[in-house]
């Protein structure tokens, strides 16, 4: 029995069971970030967390929250309808970038538009995780995925889009920031931008938009300090990780 | 430095993606050659009286199993 | 007592719904059921509840199942390709048995069609439309005053059983303005103690059973166990208009219906002995009852403005015991008592 101060532990709203992600997935730290959140803000029992179809679907089952699963796209509009409801809950709306992006953009853009009080957790890992990494709308020029084997071909599939800076031409959100979690330091950096965010939603300041570049180390082929290299060195090129907005600081 | 700090661990949960290798500033972490339970190679600590408890080996672990001790 | 007022069917159905306890509304524009949501935006506000235009059907479906997971008596309303988007969400809600309630005041088809009442959207409503084995609860008014009456029994049914409850009106019925009677003010209290947003311990709303590999299957297995419950519940739900001791019975239901019953006081007046039996539930479909008066009748009739769909139900009942002779307006026309007439008479 080791006995002392705790520097650090587990968080208690993740719930004490091994995460199906595969090993060094930013879901993972992701869903724990999180979950120190919450129980920073001690606010367990008034979240609600909206699972996404993605590789996050099982979100649930790791974060102790009351939960929604939604269609693959559509957590945004469900979001809406149980903040409409509850207004003091916290929601968050936790999405890939297949779901935020490609089939849910309407959701998305429109839920940020009318500036829902809810904080929007935005994974993009340049890839369709669940479903063998396909091409997502934020893969990048060249990338090659399960669908496009010479690479991201701009001619036939359109460029990467950004979504913060999508998201940046509409009036109404009040935070906007891209991340990464790449290291102990930008894991830290993020974490408290997420909890800026959360703290905005809790005080009903509106709509929060955070996304995180994350890895996919499985579908990427690589191993996953390689793919935090590659978030490091490539993909933050193309999306700059920065504040974008922040009405509480203007 | 006269306080013990106690890096710990669960190898029965780590999933060896050596994420908090590269992160320990004393370089304490290194990974087994023995296969857990759920069939990966675990993370161990080397040297734990090294250890600065910087608790960053535990913020960068995805899957949160480490814990990290300071004897008072 | 409440007092008769004039309405526009789609305005009763909005007064309704607020009457019987419905804040939240979320609905996309789509003729013809636009006065739902403009009396909605108008009305909900005065009684603390929430208007929401949402950006398509898809996202409005998906409101009300964030709402209903939190409780709420809440309702969406569109026409026949609105609520063709509006099937995922369909499915979903209905494996997370949420609450919600549906309107559809359903035109032409396939495609954009028109905007002309229509009766095209039979087999969605009632056989599914999404994918997966479900079920939801769907009532064929005929009238402003039943359009009033179920609507307010639609949100009491989808909050007892968490079950889509969807109202099947047509363009005309929600244009056509009538008398009605409204309830009072409902004050709600409904058990909800499976909901999320109560402070307790966890609750998912989910549609997702992977492990173990029988989970789906028990889930199923549960969800047709409260459908059989409700076939046997809800079983009450038509009307028979001079149906006893006839030699023919017409079936058909809503707008058609009320076309029907002019032909019929005309036929009986040549003591043609005709009446008109019109199930209110088309799911739970009247089969026990359809079945027993089959039984009694030499002939039967179906109008319906659409090619065969009620009708395959009222065959599955009959189970080829009678003769059915069916007949079908397509593309947002509609029949008219002499036509009707007519057809009868010829085929008698
Ligand atoms: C309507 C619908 N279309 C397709 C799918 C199949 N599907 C499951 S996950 C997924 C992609 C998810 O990718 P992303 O949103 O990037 O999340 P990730 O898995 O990378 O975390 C797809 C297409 C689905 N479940 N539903
Ligand atoms: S497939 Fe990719 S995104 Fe999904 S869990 Fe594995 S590493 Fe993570
Ligand atoms: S706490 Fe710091 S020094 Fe100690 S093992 Fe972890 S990373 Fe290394
Ligand atoms: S970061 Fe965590 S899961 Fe990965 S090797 Fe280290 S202890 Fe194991």
């Amino acid at each position: 029995m080791i006995t002392g101060k705790i520097l650090y532990k587990r968080p208690k709203t993740l719930k004490d069971v091994n995460m199906s992600y595969c090993p060094g997935c930013s879901h993972s730290l992701m869903n724990k970030i999180l979950c120190e959140i919450i129980d920073e803000f001690d606010i367990q029992k008034k979240t609600v967390v909206i699972a996404p179809v993605g590789c996050a679907v099982l979100l649930y089952d790791y974060i102790d929250c009351d939960s929604v699963e939604a269609a693959h796209g559509r957590a945004p509009a469900i979001a809406t309808g149980i903040k409409r409801v509850n207004p003091d809950n916290i929601v968050i709306s936790y999405q890939g970038d297949g779901d935020l992006l490609s089939i849910g953009m309407a959701e998305t853009i429109h839920t940020a538009n009318r500036g829902e009080n809810i904080t929007v957790v935005f994974m993009n890992n340049a890839v369709y995780g669940m479903t063998g990494g396909q091409m997502a709308p934020t893969t990048l020029v060249g990338q090659i995925t399960k669908t496009t084997p010479s690479g991201r071909n701009p001619e036939n599939e359109g460029y990467p889009i950004r979504a913060c800076e999508l998201i940046n031409t509409l009036e109404a959100p009040y935070f906007i920031a891209r991340c990464k979690v790449t290291n102990s330091k930008s894991i830290m950096q993020t974490k408290k931008i997420l909890k800026k965010a959360i703290g905005y939603q809790i005080n009903k300041k509106g709509y929060s938009f955070i996304e995180i570049l994350s890895n996919c180390p499985t579908n990427w082929g690589m191993k996953p300090k390689d793919s935090n290299k590659w978030i490091q060195e490539v993909m933050s090129k193309y999306y700059p990780v920065k504040i974008f907005r922040d009405k509480g600081e203007a | 430095m006269n306080k013990k700090n106690n890096p710990v661990i669960n190898t029965d949960k780590c999933k060896g993606c050596e994420l908090c290798v590269s992160e320990c500033p004393v370089e304490i972490i290194a990974i087994s050659d023995e296969i857990n339970i759920m069939g990966y190679h675990p993370a161990y600590i080397t040297d734990s009286t090294k250890c600065t408890g910087c608790i960053k080996c535990a913020i960068s672990c995805p899957d949160a199993v480490i814990t990290v001790y300071r004897e008072e | 007592m409440n007092k008769k007022i004039l309405m526009k069917g789609n305005e009763a159905l909005a007064e309704a719904a607020i009457r019987a306890g419905c804040r939240y509304y979320f609905g996309y524009p789509i003729t013809p059921q636009n006065e739902v949501p403009a009396y909605m935006s108008k009305r909900l506000p005065e009684v603390n509840g929430v208007f929401v235009q949402a950006e398509s059907e898809l996202a409005s479906i998906n409101m009300i199942f964030g709402a209903g997971a939190c409780g709420a008596r809440c309702m969406t309303s569109s026409s026949s390709p609105g609520i063709s988007l509006m099937q995922e969400g369909i499915s979903y809600i209905s494996g997370a048995e949420t609450p919600a309630v549906i309107v559809n005041m359903m035109r032409g088809g396939p495609g954009l069609g028109n905007i002309a009442p229509s009766q095209g959207d039979y087999f969605q409503a009632v056989k599914g439309g999404g994918h997966g084995d479900y079920k939801i609860i769907v009532f064929a008014p005929a009238s402003a005053q039943e359009i009033v009456n179920f609507t307010v029994l639609a949100f009491d049914l989808t909050i007892k059983y968490r079950i889509p409850v969807m109202i099947l009106g047509d363009g005309l019925l929600g244009q056509m303005t009538e008398p009605v009677v409204l309830p009072e003010m409902k004050e709600i209290q409904d058990d909800i103690n499976w909901s999320i947003c109560r402070g307790q311990d966890q609750v998912i709303i989910r549609s997702l059973y992977l492990v173990p590999e029988n989970q789906l299957e028990l889930h199923n297995l549960h969800l047709q166990k409260k459908y059989r419950s409700i076939e046997k519940d809800l079983n009450k739900y038509y009307e028979q208009y001079n149906a006893n001791d006839c030699d023919y019975l017409i079936f058909a239901y809503g707008t058609t219906a009320r076309v029907c019953k002019a032909a019929i006081d005309r036929l009986q007046k040549e003591n043609i002995k005709i009446g008109l039996f019109r199930p209110i539930s088309l799911w739970p479909f009247p089969k026990e009852e359809i079945i027993s008066i089959s039984s009694k009748i030499k002939k039967a009739f179906v109008f319906e403005m659409a090619q065969a769909q009620f009708e395959e139900d009222i065959r599955l009942s009959f189970e080829g015991k009678k003769e059915i002779k069916g007949f079908y307006k397509l593309g947002g026309a509609i029949f008219n008592d002499d036509e009707i007439y007519e057809l009868i008479k010829k085929n008698i």
